[in-house]
């Protein structure tokens, strides 16, 4: 467990002030909240739409390992988790 | 890549003035002083058109504004439409005709937030910069955002006559549960430049007011984020104002004409297409109003050789043209513009006692057609 008191059995949801959607004229996933948006980059917008307040870090990052064929990717799952939870895009669910 | 020959991204940000009708007076409005002659307004089919043709091109973010949004009856079948097509949707309001009924269809319409305006801290204070009995209403109001969950932004456009009541602003916002608070000093266009003199606060109280609002969030941390938007009369440089004009931004004011800048219905010259006669495709990309500030090669010195111009695109094009008479010098804000001297001398007005003694010019229509008479009325 980190300093946020996130670990792999932490399951991130979105936080309610944030929707998030594919964007075509931006070839991007984007988070819009209220009188702003963040663009997000590819990987940044694979997590986030996993993060369904169901599936723990560790279920996300073998999903995102299986899915891109890849492997040791909970250390940047976690990170970017940690980053998120930080700017309150996403909420922990107990 | 030189900006003025690549093709502008989308219009990321919609702004639709649904009307120029409001139930406020408020002496700060950014609405064109020339409100009342301006009487047509889209019916519902062609902002539906506009919120289609807009989402299509990639527009993502939407406010609903005004006038008063309300103040349109089929504010719920836009919302709806707005929803439908993918966009997120602000509704900026003063709350007026907010009532359980109609929060209640928006909600169900899919509206994402709710932009409430306070002038005041205090009922006096509020319906007075109002010229309105409206405060008491608008903390229902703020309730019932409440009550059916949208993310609340708190706006209080601050002034000469309210700034000192700084403290007392951020603890109602606490108070009534605001996620979002946006203290935005008064930008100087329409209502608020023919009051100028009497908004303008004093240095003194813009470095009060900042001090303020910096040890309110040291107090309150993460459960409301606060906007202290900076007067940029009191900077020495520019506001990169609208992203530079064309870039971001479009509005289309209540009767159909389309704007780079919600004030750049003032600048002369600009020929400003309608939706009425155009696809936004068309305004966005082709249009001489909306090509007429993109890139560099409109700015005159000292912006043209300024390595700073990519940064702030010269600053504000309507404060140069109501400064200067001229819309393409740099923002006299710019302590490089020869013209700066005529912001610090309003500064230094400001600081003068019994600056603000005139009487204050509300916006409503009597004003406007007392300042834009019409000929053979």
């Amino acid at each position: 467990m980190n300093a946020q008191g996130i670990d792999a059995a932490s399951r991130p949801v979105l936080d309610r002030r944030f929707r998030m959607q594919w964007e075509a004229a931006q070839n991007a996933h984007v988070l819009l909240y209220p009188e702003g948006m963040v663009k997000l980059n590819g990987s940044a917008g694979e997590i986030l739409k996993r993060c369904d307040g169901t599936a723990t870090i560790a279920e996300i990052t073998a999903d995102l390992e299986r899915t891109f064929a890849a492997s040791d990717l909970s250390a940047d799952v976690l990170q970017f988790v940690s980053m998120a939870v930080a700017k309150n895009w996403l909420a922990l669910r107990p | 890549m030189n900006a003025a020959t690549s093709r502008p991204g989308p219009p990321l940000w919609l702004l639709l003035e649904l009307t120029y009708r409001c139930p406020l007076q408020c002496a700060f409005c950014y609405n064109p002083t020339d409100f009342a002659r301006i009487d047509t307004e889209l019916d519902t089919g062609e902002w539906i058109r506009v919120l289609r043709e807009a989402r299509a091109l990639g527009a993502v973010q939407l406010g609903f504004s005004g006038g008063e949004p309300l103040s349109r009856d089929d504010l719920e079948v836009l919302v709806g439409e707005a929803h439908a097509l993918g966009f997120y949707t602000n509704l900026i309001t003063s709350g007026v005709g907010l009532n359980e009924a109609r929060i209640a269809a928006l909600k169900a319409a899919g509206l994402d937030h709710i932009q409430l305006s306070f002038q005041d801290s205090s009922k006096q204070m509020n319906d007075f910069l109002s010229s309105t009995r409206t405060f008491d209403l608008k903390s229902k109001v703020a309730a019932l955002i409440k009550k059916y969950e949208f993310p609340m932004v708190l706006n209080v456009v601050l002034h000469r006559l309210n700034i000192d009541h700084i403290d007392e602003i951020l603890s109602m916002a606490e108070r009534l549960g605001a996620e979002y608070v946006e203290l935005a000093n008064t930008q100087f266009y329409g209502w608020a430049w023919q009051n100028r003199a009497q908004l303008l606060p004093s240095r003194a109280q813009v470095e009060l007011a900042e001090e303020r609002t910096r040890r309110f969030r040291e107090t309150v941390g993460q459960r409301m984020r606060i906007y202290f938007v900076v007067p940029d009369y009191f900077e020495r440089r520019p506001k990169a104002c609208m992203n530079g004009l064309g870039s971001i931004f479009l509005t289309i004011a209540p009767d159909g004409t389309a704007l780079p800048c919600h004030a750049a219905r003032m600048l002369p010259g600009l020929d400003l297409p309608n939706v009425r006669a155009a696809s936004i495709e068309h305004i966005w990309f082709d249009s001489p109003g909306f090509n007429r500030f993109r890139g560099e090669a409109w700015m005159k010195e000292p912006c043209r050789s300024c390595p700073e111009r990519v940064r702030d695109f010269g600053g504000c094009r309507c404060q140069a043209y109501l400064l200067t008479g001229d819309a393409t010098n740099a923002d006299p804000v710019c302590e490089l513009s020869a013209h700066h001297g005529l912001v610090t001398d309003a500064v230094a007005r400001a600081e003068r006692p019994g600056a603000a003694e005139s009487p204050l010019l509300f916006r409503n229509p009597g004003n406007s057609s007392r300042l834009f008479p019409t000929p053979g009325r």
